[in-house]
């Protein structure tokens, strides 16, 4: 039986990745250019009993799925910058109190309401450092609506699997375009569930660790009471300001990623074997850097690309390894030089970083990279 | 790689995100070619300009943008005034003639115009499917997805009850384009 095809927007395959995940709550306030999710999942959700709700704003949004997931319920909320930084607080209640969610933020023009129609990739930062504390964060930076689809399931996954809010990213021109899409077969992904607890009630703690660095987290309403807070806490779920508990748990916290980068880092590696130039990119961006590189080549210059598919945890080994062999990175972004500082980072001086910075809400385009990588000597 | 480029322009509210959408959909579920679907346009919901532009390649498509337009369809005086500097040479312009007057001066492709808002008016009987009518000669006149499929792709994407009028406005675009550009 041939699959089933249809030609649909990044919004809209997000949507359905999210119900391919088992998404069965939903709280979010509309937002451009991020409001076709919430369109859709308002018409799907109930069909298969799952809950749409369009809350009173952004933050309330953010609350209501963080409440849902502790009933058991596998959440989705979608954002786009204004609101985005609306959650930050609640996003950084998620972390501490390890209350798995997916946040899906599209990245249009900034700061405030900046240009609402335009694309922009200026909410990376915002993804790992948003949110004050030390704190785990997973984004995740998709280039097509197919990888829309598949990365919103990815999201779910990894939520559930490290018990902690993760960031599906798409810049708007990914959000908004349309392409064909072949949904997968139920059972061709793999579905993570969430670990619940094999102690009985009177015995569970949400923060064991003796169950690991991820702990079984129990539904509110089955029978398991557990207390729930922001502060920093002990095993039991209670406050605590003892020196010791807080320093581990916050490492605990911060490990659950830290430890499991190879787990959770994707990349896409392009003609990068014999390169002399690397191009990274994320995003629609990668689209037009693909693009460069293809003419480069025919041109007969070495270039390459490394494309960026989790931006947090940064690809940080990777670049690594590839500073110390090539003449030059090109980073090409819709901002004023985020993703290159962290390859600055990276490279630590073994290869120059050459930035093409946009922020006038036009796509950066493949003339301009492929300039770009003519600089590199 | 073959990279047909088409832009839909005009302003919004008058269907050219929908007529982009139906063109892309034509050649990439209809047609078995690739195809992506983009667009830009105000934060206006009526009024101020828009966009869509479509691709069709035979292989994966990377960048999703136009870079040389081979087919543009312009619906406003400002959208022509705006658009036709990356027409490539040899490419095809159809404008409506009751709003762009203007035609430019510069520049080596072909130019077909006809009423495309007058003829859904009073051919087909609703002014509403004049985007369908636009759709119907960039069909004609690109040559990237048979008549048949755009057709199909045409009425999978109009409430049932407005089939027949579509068809129609499909038709008559089509064939008034043809007529146009044997002129």
């Amino acid at each position: 039986m041939s699959k089933k095809v249809a030609f649909l927007q990044g919004n809209e395959a997000a949507a359905h990745g999210a119900l391919y995940a088992g998404c069965d709550f939903f709280a979010g306030y509309p937002i451009t250019p991020s409001t076709e999710v919430s369109e859709v999942l308002s018409a799907e959700l109930p069909k298969t009993g799952g809950k749409f709700l369009q809350m009173e704003d952004e933050i309330a949004a953010m609350a209501a799925i963080l409440g849902a997931s502790l009933a058991g319920a596998k959440v989705l909320t979608s954002t786009s910058g204004p609101g985005l930084s609306l959650k930050q607080e609640l996003i950084g209640y998620g972390c501490i109190a390890e209350i798995p969610c997916v946040v899906y933020n599209v990245m249009r023009g900034g700061p405030s309401t900046g240009m609402p129609t335009g694309p922009s990739q200026s909410d990376v930062m915002c993804a790992k450092w948003g949110t004050h504390g030390d704190h785990p964060a997973i984004c995740l930076v998709p280039a097509s609506v197919q990888e829309t689809y598949e990365e919103v399931i990815r999201a779910f996954n990894l939520s559930e699997k490290y018990r902690t809010p993760v960031m599906v990213m798409p810049d708007e021109i990914v959000a908004h375009m349309r392409e064909r899409i072949v949904f997968p077969e139920p059972g061709e992904i793999e579905v993570v569930p969430r670990k619940s607890p094999t102690v009985p009630p009177e015995k569970y703690k949400p923060y064991d660790t003796s169950f690991g660095d991820v702990p079984p987290l129990a539904a509110f309403g089955s029978g398991y009471k557990f207390h729930v807070t922001g502060l920093n806490k002990m095993q039991d779920g209670f406050p605590t300001t003892k020196a010791e508990i807080v320093q581990a748990e916050e490492e605990r916290q911060v490990r659950k990623v830290d430890a499991n980068i190879d787990d959770i880092v994707t990349f896409e590696e392009y003609l990068l074997d014999d390169a002399d130039v690397v191009v990274v990119a994320y995003g629609s961006t990668s689209r037009s850097a693909r693009f460069a590189v293809n003419i480069a080549r025919e041109q007969g210059i070495k270039a390459g690309m490394f494309r960026i598919k989790t931006f947090w945890p940064f690809p940080d080994k990777q670049i690594k390894a590839l500073a110390g062999k090539v003449k030059g990175i090109v980073i090409p972004e819709m901002n004023l030089g985020m993703c290159s500082l962290e390859l600055e980072r990276c490279a630590q001086g073994k290869t120059p970083v050459l930035g093409i910075f946009r922020v006038d809400g036009e796509p950066i385009n493949p003339d301009q990279i492929l300039e770009k990588i003519k600089e590199v000597k | 790689m073959s990279r047909y480029e088409l832009r839909f322009s005009g302003s919004g509210g008058q269907g050219l995100i929908t007529a982009g959408i139906i063109m892309a959909k034509a050649a990439s579920i209809y047609e078995g070619k690739q195809a992506v679907q983009s667009q830009s346009y105000g934060p206006e919901a009526r009024g101020g300009s828009s966009k869509s532009e479509v691709i069709i390649s035979d292989g994966p498509i990377d960048y999703p943008k136009a870079t040389a337009v081979d087919a543009l369809l312009a619906m406003t005086q400002e959208a022509c005034d705006k658009y036709t500097h990356d027409l490539k040479e040899g490419g095809i312009l159809l404008v409506d003639s009751d709003l762009v007057k203007k035609l430019p001066t510069e520049g080596n492709f072909r130019i077909i115009s006809f009423p495309i808002i007058n003829t859904a008016k009073n051919d087909v009987g609703r002014e509403i499917v004049a985007n369908i009518v636009a759709l119907g000669a960039m069909v004609a006149l690109s040559g990237q997805v048979s008549r048949e499929n755009a057709e199909k792709a045409v009425l999978s994407s109009v409430p049932e009850a407005f089939i027949e009028l579509n068809r129609k406005a499909f038709s008559i675009g089509y064939e008034k384009a043809l007529a146009a550009s044997a002129q």
